[in-house]
């Protein structure tokens, strides 16, 4: 056995030799980047394009040019809106109630030291889980036929109907889009504590701090970037809820996201140029949460995500 | 000790949480169709309202139900293997390469992951339509790809990173060749990884709904998600309830099945991608 060889890591040296290693790298990710671009930069600019048009796949003979009028009624319709602030709902109560709820998981993951295994397995139970399954049940449970929420809640009838109203409906589907993406942000969250070093805490234990203190001053600061990339992925991910929707209500009763009335759009009514309008702003729509919450929240990502 | 009832009282908080809806949806599969249609609201079946494997016999029995399973397997299985040979490719070329356009590579990869499906649905459903994608497993599997690669590329630049790639250098010291070398050293350090990114990679290709239903019309290629959906038992004004139950319980024993084995890697793959600072 020779004692372990550390080569100084191949500074390039003589530039033909940069050259090839530029190829080479090139050759190696032009597979994944033409793959990504293709199902998403090119519909990008067909929806771009399709957007302009009056186009219904019913009557494909009759698309015309019609310029931005596709934008412009769907920034005057008030069903437009309507949905936007029923996504933003979505997204900022899930969003939050997860960021609690995750934490206080991963603060009890992070301690406990017995049954590991076994609570690690059954927090990747509802991760793994098929939202649409996941939407069954709920929609099962909050049912007043044949579900048991009524029966377990004192302060609600047995016969109440929850997919009746619009405020309870969208409770329902935040309760089942609760429950499968908390495992996420916990587990996001738990690497975040893992690497907040201990001897800081108990350095601020023999000081004298509180526990709340301990945890305001010294575990959350900590853990920013933890949290902040936790919370970017999980608004970006609930800015597009769709799954729980469509079994859960079928968009009635007003809960209808903006990702939902898009496909309703296009899938279901064939209106490919309104569709590929809405397309666009629900596109651009996700552009701005994404940039709120970097610049809110100053993440660094790709010091967070990727490159140390 | 009052720390250690109250991690005990968290840990039974944690699997409660975890578990009730899914001893619900098993508990719902296990009851007769009639007390569905008269009403149980209780959590368990009721007495006589029991159906014992009735459900999941009728559910296996179902042609359509079949088909969607094994068209579930058959993409998820393909879009893995590929999605997963590719993602190793530029994660390799990340981790280990100088090369122009990394930054851009990562940049793409990461806006991709935020990327919202549903506006891709629509130019997508028309293209592959003209192309003869449409309703096709290629059709469903392509997009599967691209959007599994982000995931794959990070989880495994992430792995890669942390191989010490001088090993393999020590090994030619020793005398191996280069293949030896690699294939000896690296190639076992490096499957852990890729074996994980494959399995995150299936979950998400199993769970999809948009693209199946969208992309899909028959049962071709109408993956187990879009199926369930679209499940109407023999009374299409009552949704079946306990038979869509069963349903629900087999499509999810694949994904139950991976996380108790391979749980410490899922939890290690999804965490060492996302929070390295």
């Amino acid at each position: 056995m020779t004692a372990p060889v550390k080569p100084a890591k191949a500074k390039p040296v003589a530039s033909d030799r940069a050259r090839a290693e530029t190829r080479l790298g090139q050759k190696l990710v032009a597979p994944a980047i033409v793959l990504m671009l293709l199902v998403t930069a090119f519909p990008m600019l067909r929806a771009l394009y399709l957007s302009t048009f009056d186009y219904a796949l019913t009557a494909p003979d009759d698309r015309s040019f019609v310029g931005l009028s596709n934008y412009l009624t769907a920034l005057t319709d008030p069903l437009f809106w309507q949905t936007t602030g029923v996504t933003v709902l979505y997204m900022v109560v899930t969003v939050a109630v997860e960021l609690v709820i995750g934490f206080i998981f991963a603060m009890v993951m992070h301690r406990v030291i017995f049954a590991r295994g076994v609570i690690r397995t059954s927090i990747l139970i509802p991760y793994g889980i098929i939202t649409v399954v996941s939407g069954f049940a709920w929609q099962f449970a909050f049912s007043f036929q044949n579900g048991f929420v009524n029966g377990w809640l004192p302060f609600v009838g047995d016969d109440f109907n929850w997919f009746g109203q619009t405020g309870s409906a969208v409770v329902a589907i935040m309760v089942s889009e609760i429950w499968k993406t908390t495992p996420f942000m916990s587990l996001l969250l738990l690497a975040g504590l893992a690497q907040v070093s201990e001897d800081m805490i108990e350095a601020a234990k023999v000081d004298g701090a509180t526990w709340t203190q301990r945890l305001t001053k010294v575990i959350l600061p900590n853990m920013r970037a933890a949290i902040m990339v936790a919370v970017l992925f999980r608004a970006l991910d609930a800015y597009r809820i769709f799954d729980n929707i469509f079994v859960m209500t079928a968009g009635a009763v007003k809960t209808e996201s903006i990702s939902f009335l898009t496909y309703r759009q296009t899938i279901e009514q064939f209106q490919l140029g309104m569709g590929s309008a809405l397309s666009v702003l629900l596109f651009l729509s996700v552009l701005v949460v994404a940039f709120a919450i970097v610049k809110l929240f100053r993440v660094d990502l790709a010091q967070a995500r990727q490159e140390s | 000790m009052k720390n250690r009832i109250g991690l005990v009282v968290g840990c039974i908080l944690i699997m409660l949480w975890c578990l009730l809806p899914v001893a619900w949806i098993i508990s719902l599969s296990f009851k007769s169709e009639t007390a569905i249609t008269n009403g149980s609201p209780g959590f368990f079946p009721s007495d006589g309202g029991g159906a014992g494997w009735d459900n999941y016999r009728a559910v296996w029995d179902n042609e359509q139900f079949r088909r969607a399973i094994f068209n579930s397997i058959g993409i998820s299985l393909i879009a893995t293997l590929l999605s997963v040979i590719v993602a190793t490719l530029a994660a390799y070329a990340i981790a280990r390469l100088e090369f122009r356009g990394k930054k851009a590579v990562l940049t793409i990869a990461l806006a991709i992951a935020m990327f919202p499906v549903v506006s891709l649905v629509g130019p997508l459903f028309d293209m592959w339509r003209a192309i003869g994608l449409y309703d096709t497993w290629p059709g469903l599997i392509i997009p599967y790809m691209s959007f599994t690669l982000p995931l794959a590329i990070w989880t495994l630049s992430a792995f890669f990173r942390e191989i010490p790639w001088e090993m393999e250098q020590a090994a030619q010291v020793d005398g191996a060749t280069s293949w030896q070398a690699f294939r000896k050293v690296i190639v076992p350090l490096a499957a852990p990884g890729v074996f994980t990114a494959a399995i995150l990679t299936f979950f998400f290709a199993w769970n999809d709904f948009v693209f199946g239903i969208s992309l899909t019309s028959t049962e071709n290629a109408r993956p187990i998600p879009a199926s369930l959906s679209f499940f109407v038992g023999s009374d299409p004004f009552n949704r079946p309830a306990s038979l869509l139950a069963a349903g629900a319980v087999i499509a999810t024993i694949p994904i139950v099945v991976i996380v108790l084995i391979f749980q410490r890697k899922i939890v290690a793959g999804l965490t060492s991608g996302a929070v390295k600072g």
